[in-house]
């Protein structure tokens, strides 16, 4: 899945998409797919690999993308997602940017007790834990991010995660009840450049400075610089219409 | 009976009489006089339907519902049985006491053979609550409105609790592994019966496990011989016409539906036909019959003639729905434009349009539309789909597309909301047929 090759050959970069076949639940392909155009817009030749349980694991990885899931998947993907735990946390230590969605995100917390009374081991990148509730929270959100300003999504969860005091959130919501749980305001968190959120919508489309700061830290990754040559008129043409697609969203009812 | 209560003789003239005032009234909605009869009279449903010779068909699913309870309705009433069913749009509980009310005599009786309902899939569990279906047609789950059911697994959940209320026979859509699942679970003294395709063409319909593969361009073949015989087959299908493999006999049929997934709810619909005919079935003959005449439902491929050009209106919910629809009315030679909503009814979350590719329409799309029409723009573009016009306005836009477009047959494709409000809009454009459904 690389771009079309013009004239002189663009720098690589290599996107891992961590189990699309069981964690993709709702859109998550909208963030391979955003990333993959934010790419090629700056100058460089995404070639994303597809990562499922099982499969090789790909030998050069400078971002990694993972999806939400239901319990199911999550138990599908939850032993091969323990074996390449250490390889993870290893990227995640050397800085590769990645991106958890809802699912993955939890898994990616210390653990997550289910509803169905079960413990899910997470790998433990992020100090949070997650517990199964009844009451899913659902609905269109705005997260506060000092980094990345207002970011727009839509949740859907049951799970509530609790990020523990040394943990930091991606952003914290207006509303209580929204986000990772009903009582702290936050959402998502943070650790080096992984981000784990409850956002999909998807994310990415509309929220391109988080897309652009994977890029940006998969481009450090892999050559130590970032030196983007960005189409100008392709850039302006995104901007303006993700600019009504952003305005549009923060006006629609939770 | 325990749930009538004194005033229960009173129901049809009292839910009536509601009926006629909220119609007088313009109160939009059809559920409605439903609404009150249900609190007046909880027995009401249960009582007037468990009369009925040949009991309640219950149709579910999440793709491809209204269009298969107008199949099933359309061919009992070709092979002679009186039916009764609920209108399109209303598939809720209170829509089927409406409707009833509509049909009963004032003594509360219900001149018909055999009611054909359609429900969506939580409502039709607490409508087995009231009633046991004598027969459910299963048709496919797949990842539609999770904001409301949660998760695709939960939604299996829900069918299997219908089945496992069934009293007689279910049918089965025997490419859907969540649904052909359910026949592990249902009790030993219920039928079950299978829809399916011929494996030649079963690469064709993706399921919800496979469209991610089909999405990143990786060819799905299914390679496994199918589990169960299937009592009615789809074998191929071409514009307007299938061939069927009935009880083992190939036969086929000119249609007046279209779609490869209409056409493959036709196996559906057959299946439900014959089993509930088990003991005095139609002649294969008839039966194709039946099927030929049935004529799409509205805004699920209707056609509209607009300026003489056909405007064909198709209904898009959820993932596979879309990437069906832009399959089966592929955009050669036609203009398209797209409307997307997001009211309840559509689903609020946009997620479901990346689930979508939209390569297919790489020619161009005349107008998008809808509150949410720059969401698919942006979806559009990162699909390097190029836009003409994108108006949330669809009055605005509407207008631009029919009279300022291009001569060409259009195709329109629509979330659940936009396609009732553009549809109330084209009778200023053409002859649209009054299907009186409550907005």
């Amino acid at each position: 899945m690389s771009s079309n090759n013009q004239n002189l050959a663009k720098p690589v970069i290599h996107i891992m998409s961590l189990y699309p076949k069981d964690m993709n639940i709702y859109g998550d392909y909208g963030n391979v797919q955003t990333i993959i155009r934010r790419c090629e817009m700056f100058g460089y030749d995404p070639i994303v690999h597809e990562y499922n349980q099982g499969d090789e694991w790909p030998e050069q990885i400078d971002m990694v993308l993972g999806g939400g899931g239901q319990d199911t998947g999550q138990k599908k993907i939850l032993e091969d997602l323990h074996e390449k735990a250490q390889k993870l946390q290893q990227l995640a230590d050397d800085d590769v940017p990645m991106l958890m969605i809802c699912g993955l995100y939890q898994l990616f917390g210390e653990y997550f007790d289910t509803i169905d009374g079960d413990r899910l081991e997470g790998i433990g990148i992020f100090n949070a834990h997650t517990v199964g509730n009844k009451q899913r929270i659902i609905g269109n959100i705005v997260t506060n991010s000092k980094e990345f300003g207002r970011i727009i999504g839509y949740e859907n969860h049951s799970g509530q995660t609790f990020l523990h005091s040394e943990t930091d959130a991606l952003g914290f919501v207006d509303n209580p009840l929204y986000g990772n749980n009903p009582q702290d305001t936050t959402e998502g968190a943070r650790y080096k450049h992984v981000i784990g959120t409850y956002l999909h919508g998807s994310l990415l489309p509309k929220n391109p400075n988080i897309a652009d700061y994977l890029i940006k830290n998969a481009a450090m990754h892999r050559y130590g610089s970032y030196e983007p040559t960005i189409d100008e008129q392709l850039s302006q043409q995104y901007d303006e219409i993700i600019k009504n697609a952003r305005n549009i969203a923060m006006s629609r009812p939770r | 009976m325990s749930n009538k209560p004194w005033h229960a003789i009173f129901t049809p003239t009292i839910g009536k009489s509601i009926r006629y005032a909220a119609k007088m009234l313009k109160h939009g909605g059809s559920a409605f006089p439903g609404k009150i009869v249900e609190q007046i009279d909880a027995g009401f449903l249960a009582r007037t339907l468990s009369a009925l010779p040949y009991g309640v068909v219950l149709v579910s699913g999440t793709n491809g519902k209204t269009t298969t309870t107008r199949m099933v309705a359309s061919m009992f009433e070709s092979l002679g049985l009186r039916v009764f069913t609920n209108p399109t749009g209303s598939n809720f509980t209170r829509g089927v006491v409406s409707a009833l009310l509509q049909e009963v005599t004032l003594s509360g009786v219900l001149h018909a053979d055999i009611a054909v309902l359609e429900l969506d899939e939580a409502y039709a569990v607490h409508f087995v609550k009231q009633i046991k279906p004598r027969y459910t047609l299963l048709l496919n789950v797949m990842r539609d409105q999770l904001d409301r059911f949660g998760e695709i697994d939960n939604t299996a959940k829900l069918l299997k609790t219908v089945a496992e209320n069934t009293t007689d026979t279910i049918i089965l859509n025997r490419e859907d592994p969540r649904i052909s699942a359910i026949s592990n679970t249902i009790p030993e003294q219920v039928h079950v019966s299978y829809f399916g395709l011929d494996p030649q063409i079963a690469s064709k319909f993706p399921t919800d496990d496979t469209l991610h593969d089909r999405q990143m361009h990786k060819q799905h073949v299914q390679t496994s011989v199918p589990k169960h015989d299937a009592d009615v087959e789809l074998v191929s299908f071409a514009e307007h016409s299938g061939t069927f493999r009935i009880n083992g006999e190939e036969v086929s049929t000119s249609l007046r539906i279209n779609g490869m997934y209409n056409i493959f709810n036709a196996a559906a619909a057959a299946a439900t036909i014959r089993a509930v005919l088990r003991e005095n079935p139609p002649s294969t003959q008839e039966l194709l019959q039946a099927l030929s005449n049935v004529t799409p439902a509205f805004g699920r491929g209707e056609v509209i003639e607009v300026n003489g050009q056909p405007v064909e209106l198709l209904l898009v919910k959820n993932p596979i729905g879309f990437s069906l629809a832009l399959q089966s009315f592929p955009p050669d030679n036609t203009s398209t434009m797209i409307a997307i909503g997001d009211e309840y009814a559509d689903g609020r979350d946009m997620s479901w349009l990346w689930d979508v590719d939209f390569t297919s329409l790489h020619d161009g799309v005349r107008m998008v539309t809808g509150a949410r029409a720059w969401d698919m723009t942006l979806r559009l573009a990162y699909d390097q789909v190029p836009v003409v016009a994108t108006n949330t306005n669809i009055e605005e836009a509407l207008h631009e597309f029919l009279v300022n477009g291009e001569n060409k047959p259009k195709h329109i494709f629509c979330t659940y909301t936009t396609m009732l409000h553009i549809r109330a809009l084209l009778s200023q454009y053409a002859h649209v047929e009054d299907v009186g459904v409550g907005k």
